[in-house]
């Protein structure tokens, strides 16, 4: 067949693994962390992007293109996201003239 | 010498990660995740994925990006607002989160991951010619409906948007 590329001849496949699993874990600790509704969706952003490289990592080595594909369409998915997420995060603003999540809490009782 | 860039790569894109996590000003966040955004795009390269790495450049770091730096313009958040929150939440979340990486590593450490088949293996499955072949064979109506969601996105975002009668301008 054709030439394997060198990273997938020379990186295992665990460290793919890993990696992503790290990444995913730094998303989570900055929703978490943090009050800023704005940074709270990029820190989403980061863990969809962990999903789509651990996605790609399995697709290009069993060599299956389905994988592929579906991180199109989270990528999809995830621009629709943002443009209402941040559309309605204008709106609160215009309301309670901050973004902070600790003022948020009328759904609370 | 792909290993070493596959190492550099790494260690850049978590950096710029735990940049977005820390960084104290929201502008600053949004360039740290652009560097995460290309450097994702160099590890999908690595990986000889070209078409997702042209579609993260274009949507990701071009797109979204704008977008949130826009909005932080825009609603004039580019300075220190966040009043500072007693540091036990914080050392909550980061607690939490470290929990997290544990037991996921620890679950994985083990997990039987086969690598490439050598015989059976196709370099090219991520090149444009072969992932439109199956976007358009096996997954026209997904794309099709993706189409949909766009749309309600755009006439959500209009209609969240627009000014209310008697609201104030800022």
């Amino acid at each position: 067949m054709d030439q394997i590329p060198e990273v997938i001849r020379t990186i295992p496949l665990n460290y793919y693994l890993f990696f992503s699993t790290t990444l995913f874990v730094i998303g989570v600790t900055g929703v978490l962390t943090r009050r800023n509704a704005i940074i709270i969706f990029m820190c989403i952003e980061l863990m969809l992007n962990a999903v789509n490289l651990l996605l790609t990592a399995f697709s290009a080595y069993r060599s299956d293109a389905n994988a592929q594909i579906f991180v199109f369409f989270i990528m999809a998915v995830a621009a629709a996201e943002v443009c209402v997420g941040l559309a309605i995060i204008v709106m609160i603003y215009r309301n309670i003239r901050s973004t902070d999540i600790n003022i948020l809490n009328n759904l609370k009782w | 010498m792909t290993g070493s860039l596959f190492y550099f790569l790494t260690f850049l894109t978590l950096i710029a990660a735990l940049g977005v996590v820390f960084s104290r000003n929201p502008v600053y966040s949004v360039l740290f995740l652009i560097l995460t955004f290309f450097s994702l795009s160099g590890h999908y390269i690595l990986l000889n994925a070209q078409f997702l790495a042209a579609v993260n450049v274009i949507v990701y770091a071009g797109a979204i990006m704008v977008l949130f730096l826009f909005v932080i313009m825009f609603l004039n958040l580019n300075k220190e607002t966040e009043q500072h929150k007693s540091a036990l939440v914080k050392v909550a979340g980061v607690i939490s989160g470290g929990m997290l990486l544990i037991v996921m590593v620890a679950a994985l450490k083990d997990a039987p991951v086969e690598g490439y088949n050598a015989a059976t293996f196709n370099s090219q499955i991520g090149l444009v010619e072969n992932l439109g072949k199956v976007l358009f064979k096996n997954y026209l109506l997904p794309f099709e409906l993706a189409s949909v969601l766009f749309l309600a996105a755009m006439v959500g975002a209009v209609m969240l948007g627009k000014k209310e009668t008697g609201e104030r301008h800022f």
